[in-house]
């Protein structure tokens, strides 16, 4: 049982990073309809100037550690928006009108350029994240959580909320929203299409810059191909949940992260021994997997047709 | 007939033209050898089996429109029935005509085990399970060296059997009327062979009944079903076919290699062999052709270009030599899609469909 309660600690830990990574694709998603296969390096940018600023000032000394975490955030946040902006104008403007298939391959474009940029500028090697915070642990009912995984519950579930405000009870959201209903009808009754669709991409930037923070201080480490796992896993979460749907990526990152934690602790015994924990990768794939044959477009995803 | 057969001096002189063909062909290793020596006859061949890999994805992609992003799987299974049957893992020694295909069959019935749950999924949903089997198959790949050792785990496979045929390795240098053939070379001239073989092939399937239910199913699934098109086999069908052509070149790749690990399979390697299509001009087999020789060519090109520039340019190595060809490899992918959103070679009737959009 502690097992249980343990995995299931550190499933959700997890599963708060994915949700939050996985609102980047589906925002995208839900607004022009294709796959921002860049999103997972973007991810992997703010991880990486979150780290620069924090090492940076520890070093310096003498600044308390609440405002070097809320400095590193900030310059990795705004980072990834200009970058989020910058992605959609170069590798995907463009290429509105074009097939589906090329933006996928601008998209994968980006992608190998921003991570061989990232191994230029920081190098190949891992890079640690500075020891600056005090873990704390607490037991409750023999499964033990840090203070660290409380903060990353903690400040997704805030992040998710005021995401759900802006987009349910602002006039941007309204505007986002019926774009990615139709984007001509929303055009004529005065949405600014290409200023929606830009801030899609920023917001959904913004977040995985947060996420980018959180996997970072609760690994301890950051790596310039770290965007690739992770963009894959939330991806697949924001499938799993019925991809364009907010709910349904943060319901589908949770689950995966639990699922994934589960089957780690438990695939051993079920198997008898015959499979480790090294299998822990292919949960996710399996369950995806399951579920798509019998809910064809994930679990909260509407029935659509074949777009056009 | 293909527009392959249709271009201008073609027509008039077809014999002239094939002679020229076959001619540069077959002198092509030397040529390479006399100016990039051996290495670049070795990219060369791996040119010609990224050319099967993209024919195979064509099928899939191209033809049937079905998004694949795990195709490299098939290409696993038909290194490894190479790796198995042919080394001193099991001790097994089979030849070639066994192998292949084994291996084939092998590839194809793995086609058809993604295929069966996937046909209900579009689009996107479809994209992330294929690559979600790719990955689940290099994982297994990875780990099975325990509880018994199928697959030597991440250290892979060593010691392949090269190609025989009879006495005759394909791996060794041999001299034949007096001309030195190197290992590379022999391989070039058995691996060009298949290729057009399975161009042929590909070609004779483009307009054939399936490759035209292919395509029907491609533009609206729907209406295909409508029209009379077992569109369950078809699909099926595309995704066995297509997972074949990827185990002859996995089995032709270990043979040449003489290793196998499961390195060489990753999710990247899908997505190289789906850039080409893409970028050749996807259902256009002479596009396709030239998306992978151009994606084979030119990160090799970048490897020994780059550094000599950078001595020129800075007057030392500034920057890793690995990552700035990369990062040029990754823009030349966006700067192509961009200006060419087609790919660069795309069938006639594509493009008049972007035209017929644009206007």
């Amino acid at each position: 049982m502690d097992i249980f309660l343990q995995q299931l600690i550190n499933g959700l830990t997890l599963g708060a990073v994915y949700a939050l990574v996985a609102l980047g694709y589906t925002m995208v998603y839900g607004i022009i309809g294709l796959i921002n296969f860049a999103h997972g390096e973007v991810v992997m940018i703010g991880t990486m100037v979150a780290f620069t600023i924090i090492t940076a000032l520890a070093s310096a000394g003498g600044v308390p550690t609440p405002i070097i975490f809320g400095a590193g955030l900030l310059a990795a946040v705004m980072c990834c928006m200009g970058l989020g902006w910058g992605l959609e104008r170069v590798a995907y403007r463009p290429l509105r009108h074009a097939p589906r298939l090329a933006p996928l391959i601008t998209a994968i474009g980006m992608s190998i350029l921003l991570q061989n940029l990232a191994m230029i500028v920081w190098g190949r090697n891992y890079i640690n994240f500075p020891q600056m915070i005090d873990k704390v642990s607490y037991e409750v009912g023999g499964a033990i959580f840090t203070n660290v995984q409380v903060a990353i519950v903690l400040t997704a579930g805030v992040t998710m909320i005021g995401l759900l405000y802006l987009i349910f009870k602002t006039k941007l959201g309204a505007a986002m929203r019926a774009t990615s209903q139709n984007p001509h009808v929303a055009a004529l009754m005065g949405v600014n299409i290409n200023r929606v669709i830009s801030l899609a991409f920023i917001i959904g930037s913004a977040l995985g810059a947060i996420a980018g923070l959180m996997v970072g201080s609760y690994y301890e480490i950051a790596h310039y191909q770290m965007g690739f796992m992770l963009g894959l896993k939330a991806f697949t979460a924001a499938v799993l949940g019925g991809i364009g749907n907010m709910a349904g990526a943060m319901v589908g990152g949770l689950l995966l992260g639990v699922i994934e934690a589960l089957g780690a602790g438990y695939i051993g015994d079920l198997t008898g021994g015959f499979l480790g924990s090294h299998y822990q990768d292919i949960f996710a794939f399996m369950v995806l997997i399951i579920v798509l044959m019998f809910r064809p477009s994930g679990l909260f995803g509407e029935r659509t047709g074949e777009r056009a | 007939m293909s527009n392959m057969f249709k271009m201008p001096g073609m027509q008039k002189y077809p014999v002239v033209g094939l002679i020229l063909v076959a001619v540069t062909l077959a002198a092509l290793p030397f040529l390479v050898a006399m100016t990039g020596g051996q290495a670049w006859v070795r990219i060369l061949n791996f040119a010609i089996l990224y050319i099967f890999l993209a024919l195979g994805l064509n099928i899939v992609v191209g033809m049937a429109g079905l998004l694949d992003l795990g195709y490299i799987a098939f290409y696993a299974v038909g290194a490894y029935v190479w790796a198995l049957l042919a080394s001193p893992h099991f001790g097994l020694h089979l030849p070639f005509w066994v192998i292949l295909p084994i291996g084939a069959a092998l590839a194809c019935c793995f086609g058809v085990l993604l295929g069966s749950p996937t046909l209900k999924l579009r689009g996107d949903y479809l994209a992330i399970v294929t690559l979600g089997f790719g990955e689940i198959i290099r994982i297994f790949l990875n780990n099975l060296n325990a509880p018994f050792n199928l697959t030597n785990g991440a250290q892979g496979i060593t010691r392949i059997d090269p190609l025989t045929i009879g006495d005759f390795s394909f791996s060794a240098q041999s001299s034949l009327f007096g001309i030195d053939f190197s290992g590379p070379m022999k391989y070039y001239y058995v691996l060009l062979l298949l290729a057009i073989f399975v161009i042929i092939v590909n070609v004779r399937l483009h307009d054939s009944r399936i490759g035209r239910a292919w395509q029907a199913i491609r533009e609206d699934e729907v209406a295909a079903k409508a029209a009379g098109i077992n569109t369950r086999n078809v699909k099926l069908l595309a995704f066995a076919m297509g997972a074949s052509f990827g185990g002859i070149a996995g089995g032709m790749f270990s043979a040449m290699q003489g290793f196998v690990s499961p390195e060489s399979f990753s999710l990247l390697e899908s997505i190289m062999v789906l850039a080409m299509v893409v970028l050749g001009g996807m259902g256009h087999i002479p596009g396709v052709i030239l998306g992978a020789v151009l994606l084979t060519a030119l990160p090799e090109a970048l490897r020994y270009g780059v550094e000599p520039l950078q001595h020129m340019a800075f007057g030392r190595q500034l920057i890793d030599p690995e990552a700035l060809r990369m990062l040029v490899f990754g823009l030349a992918l966006v700067l192509v899609m961009r200006f060419r959103p087609a790919g660069l070679w795309p069938s006639p009737e594509r493009r008049r469909e972007l035209a017929e959009k644009e206007a």
